[in-house]
């Protein structure tokens, strides 16, 4: 393993991951807010936001998916180190982590049971661009609407369709994160 | 129907209070350190640990000096904690094969290879009184001899290789684990096992004697018992290797139970088994009875509808976490619910009151 | 030096002394060694569980028995060496000198540590289990055999 690998955990556990936590609760209860993270740092491409997720997320128990780009040695060294998640394949997964377009297809992904709905992935798309623009986003804890620059509409109408079953996303843009959770109504901006 | 009840603030701050004051008991009295808990009442703390499901005995030693003694309070105290730890991973299988045995025994082959070991065993004392030790006893201390060799095997694989006995078929498959996924049912042998091992002691005692008692007889014999250290490896992944991480003491047990075949089975030997964490002899045998009366429908068996071949009752039945939580949770306020149960009630004899009247009249 | 040219089995055999010997004894010997060496943190003490398993009948399919404390930590030396821990138990000074000294035996200390901390730790180790292996064979019961009676 590399030596390089072994470093850009948090420095300080404990108010690091939940300070991140908080933001993550906040970004998924109130879809389209976007908010700042810090203190963690992963092998390119992983974005700091993306790796403070992981950090916060991610343990030995969640299965987690390395989406083509993401999915090279350095960055499984790194997780493998600071997480110990174990990577699997898309179908699998709890959490899986890469660009958009990389993440498709959408269908091989678990979206839960009727059971146990929270038995579906957590998608971390990271992308190029994360501003307040674009898509119409509203539903449980959007006063009236707000708008998130999703990479697409489509797969997020589909998706809202499956409730109570369905995925559930954060977008990852260098050190800013945003959520868009299955529940909301999404429309092209 | 619960509702949340307001006040009584300054009542359970007094109760605490008190609480802690009790607990001291005479203050004139020296204070239990927590090493002396653990030293010496080291059977208590090891069976917390059992059941709490988490082993390290300082915190035992801790949890039962804050519950009085109460071993089931300080096993809800162990569970309570053991949540709050995050999950570094799992161990590989240890290998009681390789125990450092304390104590070894044999109820079916007087000359069993590696010797029949007592150990510091109860077995053969007279359950007198020792009054001695209601002064000080002072430091005894036990003879010694020359060292037996390390490796002891096991009785079963001597059954085994005569095809005597029933195969235990050596997997890696990655077992279900109820601290991470609800129970579903039916549940397979891992699965018991795990419930098996934390469960209550007392739950399982009956069990099990319950089926020695003639609902569900499985006949055992104790194949053998073994009680002592084994170290615990762990894959480091950022290592790429395992390292020996600690070292638990552990019982185990293996019955060596009648069978009479099946259609597809010769008669031949099956098998019980307990493994519990500490020197915890009464719960491990009982655990390998308990965990032989539930394998009646992969034997081939007849369910007899003993409680003890009855899975979802058994583990269902066996935590005293959950069982004191539900069976505790009823002294505490449920004033509404009672309030309509009350009204019920007078509506209901009311209703057959009017009815013995007019009947009467 | 590099790890791999320290040996694989060198490397378990004091880590996994390490991980059982008790804290304060491990204090003992370690910190007579003077001044701890410059180090920064790759991972600071976590204390956590690990699921210990056993197997079905000692020697079948793999199943959970109950959780161990462990305390975890990883650092690199100001001259370069990594060094993990995984300790039994909660105590965070005990997983930091451990780590400490398996970096260090990865450098031109490795010596002086395998005299001074190691070699007393396997010791005292040694000792402790012939303790218990010499009671444990003075109650290995010896039979004699009874002649029966008639009839």
């Amino acid at each position: 393993m590399r030596d390089d690998v072994l470093s850009g955990g948090f420095a300080d556990t404990p108010v690091e991951a939940a300070r991140a936590f908080r933001a993550a609760l906040e970004a998924m209860a109130r879809p389209g807010s976007i908010h700042r993270v810090e203190g963690a740092r992963a092998p390119a491409p992983v974005s700091e936001a993306a790796a403070v997720l992981l950090l916060t997320l991610c343990d030995r128990e969640t299965p987690l998916y390395l989406a083509p780009g993401h999915d090279v040695a350095p960055v499984r060294d790194w997780v493998a180190f600071h997480i110990g998640a174990p990577l699997v394949g898309a179908s699998e997964a709890m959490f899986a982590l890469g660009g958009w377009q990389a993440l498709a297809p959408l269908d091989a992904y678990r979206i839960g049971t009727p059971d146990y709905p929270d038995r579906a992935v957590t998608l971390i798309a990271e992308l190029v661009n994360l501003a307040p623009e674009g898509a119409r986003l509203s539903g449980p804890g959007i006063r009236e609407t707000a708008r998130l620059s999703l990479p697409e509409v489509a797969a997020f109408q589909r998706n809202h369709h499956l409730f109570p079953l369905g995925w559930d996303a954060f977008f990852t843009c260098g050190d800013r994160l945003a959520a868009l959770p299955r529940t909301s109504v999404v429309e092209a901006g | 129907m619960y509702v949340a009840v307001k006040g009584g603030e300054r009542a359970i701050d007094a109760a605490h209070e008190w609480l802690a004051e009790e607990r001291r008991g005479d203050a004139s009295v020296p204070e239990l350190s927590l090493a002396q808990i653990r030293e010496q009442m080291s059977l208590a703390v090891n069976r917390v640990m059992a059941e709490g499901s988490l082993y390290d005995p300082d915190l035992a030693a801790l949890a039962i000096k804050q519950a009085r003694g109460d071993l089931i309070e300080a096993i809800f105290l162990i569970r309570a904690y053991r949540t709050t730890l995050p999950r570094i991973g799992h161990s590989r299988a240890v290998d009681t094969g390789a125990m450092r045995c304390d104590r070894r025994i044999s109820a079916t082959f007087k000359d069993a290879p590696g010797g029949q070991v007592l150990g510091p065993t109860f077995d053969y004392t007279h359950r007198l009184l020792d009054f001695k030790l209601a002064a000080e006893a002072g430091t005894p201390s036990a003879r010694e001899a020359d060292p037996l060799a390390p490796e002891v095997p096991r009785i079963t694989e001597f059954l085994n290789k005569d095809g005597l006995i029933q195969d235990e078929v050596r997997s890696e498959d990655t077992p279900p684990d109820m601290t991470r996924q609800p129970m579903e049912y039916p549940a397979n042998r891992a699965l018991r096992l795990q419930a098996l091992t934390r469960g209550d002691e007392g739950f399982v005692l009956g069990m099990a004697y319950s089926t020695q008692r003639g609902y569900g007889r499985n006949h055992p014999f104790v194949g053998e018992l073994r009680i002592g250290a084994v170290e615990v490896e762990m894959e480091i992944p950022e290592l790429g290797f395992d390292i020996c991480i600690g070292e638990v003491v552990l019982t185990e047990c293996e019955t060596v139970n009648q069978f009479a075949g099946s259609k597809t089975e010769p008669p031949q030997f099956t098998r019980g088994y307990g493994l519990v964490f500490g020197q915890t002899e009464r719960k491990a045998i009982a655990m390998a009875l308990v965990d032989r009366a539930l394998r009646w429908e992969e034997l081939g068996e007849e369910n007899v509808g003993a409680p003890a071949q009855d899975e979802e009752f058994v583990l269902a039945h066996s935590d005293n976490i959950q069982a004191t939580g539900f069976l505790e949770h009823i002294k505490l306020p449920h004033y509404v619910d009672f309030q309509s149960e009350l009204e019920l009630v007078r509506k209901m004899r009311k209703g057959a009151l009017d009815a013995m009247k007019e009947a009467a009249e | 030096m590099s790890v791999t040219e320290i040996g694989t089995e060198a490397r378990r055999g004091w880590m996994g002394l390490l991980a059982r010997a008790p804290a304060a004894r491990l204090a003992g010997v370690f910190d007579p060694l003077g001044a701890t060496p410059g180090f920064e943190w790759l991972r600071t003490p976590e204390t956590g569980g690990v699921m210990v398993r056993g197997r079905t009948g000692g020697t079948g399919a793999p199943f959970n028995m109950g959780e161990m404390t462990v305390t975890r930590c990883a650092l690199r030396l100001e001259t370069g060496e990594v060094g993990h821990a995984y300790v039994q138990g909660r105590d965070k000074a005990h997983a930091e000198r451990a780590a400490l000294v398996d970096a260090l035996m990865q450098g031109p200390r490795a010596p002086e540590l395998r005299e001074a901390v190691l070699a007393p730790l396997a010791e005292a180790e040694a000792a402790a289990r012939r303790g218990r292996a010499a009671r444990a064979a003075a109650t290995k019961v010896d039979f004699f055999t009874m002649v029966r009676g008639e009839g």
